[in-house]
């Protein structure tokens, strides 16, 4: 474990270097150990990978203050046990209309498309991290024989709910955007709702499963092909 | 009862103190670029530090006041002109239903803040109305401001006509010095890399925006390709391969994998969004105890300046 100063009211714990469920069950632990122990005095935090980002008001306390306070906070941490977080299934349409890189994820495998399908919804992912856009939560790790890098041309519109790979990453597009992941296909949740409560269905730490759904099953639940 | 936005220039977005605590959902902060002199405009105008006010880059804009208020402008100089008679900035002026306010291009530094008494009225979203257009949120709409846009505001009758003295206004440079507090990835700079940083002069790129400013010079090195994504606090200096500082301000996105050398100071950072391209920017270690010291400094000074008031 490590703690720094990175900005005038900002100090970066790592708890790790490495992509694993173990080290985001950590980050989720010690984010709420880091909330509780800091109150009123955290501004905000960022908790990623293997990394929390913790922002604190700089004109109630400093950087001594919240390092001790962090450090003592973390020598009590509960043993992750991997049953941290909640269970969240996405229903998924996989099908070559709504998701127009299935049929190339397939072929570079070299696996039909009903294979690419059944890797991708067998799979516990985790929330690792939340960024980029609104509500955009990176999921991983897929399945090594479907990684799939980035386009080298990224589309300018991804539509909304839009489930995608890059690398070993997987995720759902939140809104329309630009974007250069494998679209595989279409989820009908709504990942970023500012109307709702909560705005988004999980928070880094949970573990998501895709339900693959039919054309019919997909619409029903709200889904658009657009 | 609104101001009207009859030609809003480059880039006009309203904007709040900013909004914090929802990073965790991917939202980033928005909010003034010079917190220095938004938080004056709001001051003079007697108004609550987190009211809403308009953000002009780099000038050219026109509106029209649809009810009798108190407006101030302060920050970059762009000219004040009510019906066509210059006024001067940092000062509270009267206006009546009908007045036409315009500003000019700035003649130094690019970013002005437009306040009206008891601020505009516009509905927050996720606890502030700042406008951050790359996500859609705050504002109007989560839009830039469009020639007709209606920001409504209140009617006020009276107000103190408050000024700041000339002599305690910023005058804006084309060259500052940035302070830097060391963290992130810095260990992983050479001392070569970090000498180079800090003894060299860069030069603020095309690639300046609300987002980051994006400078050119000396490329610097790190030993590190990349890094997992982790948080970007605001001031954050991102060296991507190409070696090129890119110092990340209000609307940077919450994480990144690009190795960080340290992160700005605010106070300077606010000078720096005050730069155009073309000018010039060095960088000076500060210590996280100096950061905090320099905070508290310009805390302090900042409320200790008197105001002045003219009287009818």
């Amino acid at each position: 474990m490590e703690l720094h100063s990175s900005g005038e009211n900002a100090m970066i714990l790592y708890l790790g270097n490495e992509t694993s469920p173990e080290i985001a069950a950590r980050v989720q632990l010690a984010a709420a150990a880091i909330e509780a122990a800091l109150g009123a005095d955290l501004v905000d935090l960022v908790p990623s990978y293997a990394s929390i980002l913790i922002i604190y008001d700089a004109m109630n306390t400093d950087h001594l203050s919240v390092g001790h306070r962090v450090r003592a906070a973390l020598a009590n941490l509960p043993v992750a046990t991997g049953t941290e977080g909640r269970d969240v299934v996405l229903p998924a349409y996989y099908a070559p209309e709504a998701g127009a890189d299935l049929e190339a994820v397939a072929e570079r495998a070299g696996l039909t498309i009903e294979e690419v399908i059944a890797l991708h919804a067998q799979r516990e992912y985790r929330v690792y991290a939340i960024g980029f856009a609104p509500g955009f939560a990176y999921l991983g790790q897929v399945d090594k024989r479907i990684a799939s890098p980035r386009l080298s041309t990224p589309r300018l519109k991804v539509p909304r709910g839009a489930v995608a790979i890059a690398d070993r990453q997987t995720a759902v597009y939140p809104a329309v955007s630009p974007g250069g992941w494998n679209l595989i296909g279409r989820c009908p949740t709504r990942m970023f709702d500012p109307a709702a409560e909560p705005t988004m269905p999980v928070v880094v730490g949970d573990r998501v499963r895709f339900e693959p759904v039919s054309r019919a099953r997909f619409l029903a639940l709200g889904g658009e092909l657009s | 009862m609104s101001l009207e936005v009859v030609q809003p220039g480059i880039l006009s977005l309203l904007q709040d103190a900013g909004r914090y605590g929802q990073h965790r959902i991917g939202l980033t902060n928005g909010g003034p670029l010079d917190p220095h002199a938004f938080a004056y405009c709001n001051r003079l105008l007697g108004n609550d530090s987190n009211s809403t006010a308009i953000e002009i880059s780099f000038g050219g804009s026109q509106f029209r006041a649809g009810v009798d208020t108190y407006i101030c402008v302060t920050g970059a100089t762009m000219a004040l002109r009510i019906n066509g008679v210059e006024q001067p900035l940092w000062t509270v002026h009267r206006v009546a239903a009908g007045d036409d306010i315009s500003l000019d291009f700035a003649d130094s530094g690019c970013r002005a803040y437009l306040g009206v008494a008891d601020g505009f009225t516009v509905e927050p979203s996720f606890g502030s109305t700042a406008t951050v257009v790359r996500e859609s949120i705050g504002g109007l709409n989560g839009s830039k401001l469009h020639a007709g846009d209606v920001l409504p505001c209140a009617r006020v009758a009276s107000r103190r006509r408050c000024y700041l003295h000339p002599s305690n206004q910023p005058r804006y440079q084309d060259r500052v010095t940035v302070r830097v507090i060391p963290g992130y990835q810095q260990a992983h700079f050479s001392r070569l890399q970090q000498r180079r940083f800090f003894s060299h002069a860069y030069t603020v790129s095309e690639r300046c925006d609300r987002m980051g400013y994006r400078l050119e010079g000396p490329a610097i090195r790190c030993d590190l390709d990349g890094i997992l994504s982790e948080g970007i606090c605001f001031g954050a200096i991102q060296i991507p391969a190409d070696g090129q500082p890119i110092v990340l301000l209000n609307d940077r996105q919450t994480i990144g994998g690009y190795p960080k050398i340290g992160s700005a100071l605010s106070l300077d950072a606010a000078r720096l969004a005050q730069l155009r391209p073309g000018s010039t920017v060095n960088f000076a270690p500060i210590s996280p105890h100096g950061a905090h010291n320099a905070l508290h400094m310009a805390h302090s000074l900042a409320l200790r300046q008197p105001l002045l008031e003219h009287h009818p």
